[in-house]
């Protein structure tokens, strides 16, 4: 096998910011196919959109466990968003935690709420 | 030493850091800048603005009543806000959902192909996502605000 690597790095098993990098991406991915399949289903859907049919949209059970995972998707991919933006802006490692924290809090809450929604529909 | 390197060149301005207030505005960024800074940016956005992204979710879909409550913030206001405001920062998550969407995807599109990564494509595909987003902005916040 070839050697990829310079001399500065040292393979220690590492990943290298590897699982972030692809768990941003693949979340990514899910969200994206999500919001196309919630559109499709607002778009061809006959007629104005009231309550009964946006409702209707997530009351399917496919639709709960796909809206599930993407609200779980959301939480992973925010979390990687706003720890690079805390790593590349603040400086003190005290804020800097405190922000993190804020951040877990933050999102976990919201993830929280979101499933709450969702699974009294 | 090659000839060039050893050569006196005149002195080039050193950022140590970079100062929001006195370097920020004179800094002149390109399309793909512009559209990583404002990936950040939107990012940042939604996130502060997710309770009210899951208010919504939970208004609109939860009952008749909360439906009907979920309109009328918009139409009528909210919390001592008038309804133009709530319809705001509805248009802000709609341009920071739509320019995170298209840069996403050409990161994605990057990440995928060798072909994509060069400067030409790199310009290009910013001058897109920034159309784009800009665009279908206006489109809908004109469709929100009643103007057709």
């Amino acid at each position: 096998m070839a050697v990829n690597y310079g001399s500065k790095r040292i393979v220690v098993g590492a990943h290298y910011g590897l699982r972030d990098w692809l768990a941003q991406r693949v979340t990514a991915a899910l969200m994206a196919l999500f919001t196309v399949l919630v559109l499709a289903q607002v778009i061809l859907s006959k007629g104005p959109i009231g309550y009964d049919k946006w409702a209707g949209i997530f009351s399917a059970q496919w639709m709960k466990v796909l809206t599930f995972t993407v609200i779980i998707a959301l939480l992973y991919h925010v979390w990687v968003g706003m720890r690079d933006i805390w790593m590349d802006y603040i400086k003190p490692a005290s804020i800097k935690l405190v922000l993190n924290v804020f951040t877990i809090v933050w999102l976990v809450g919201c993830a929280g709420w979101g499933i709450q929604v969702l699974w009294r529909l | 030493m090659t000839e060039l390197a050893s050569k006196q060149r005149p002195k080039r301005p050193e950022f140590r850091n970079i100062n929001a207030l006195s370097d920020l505005p004179t800094y002149r960024l390109p399309p793909a800048g512009w559209v990583s800074i404002l990936h950040r940016i939107s990012g940042f956005i939604m996130f502060l603005l997710m309770p009210f992204i899951i208010w919504m979710f939970d208004t609109s879909i939860s009952s008749e009543i909360s439906f009907e409550k979920f309109k009328a913030a918009f139409n009528i206001g909210m919390l001592g806000l008038p309804g133009f405001i709530w319809k705001l920062a509805a248009l802000a998550l709609i341009w920071a959902y739509l320019h995170h969407f298209m840069a996403g995807l050409r990161h994605l599109w990057m990440d995928v192909s060798h072909a994509a990564v060069s400067k030409e494509f790199g310009k290009s595909s910013a001058i897109f996502v920034l159309a784009i987003s800009v665009g279908l902005t206006l489109v809908l916040g004109a469709k929100l605000f009643g103007l057709y």
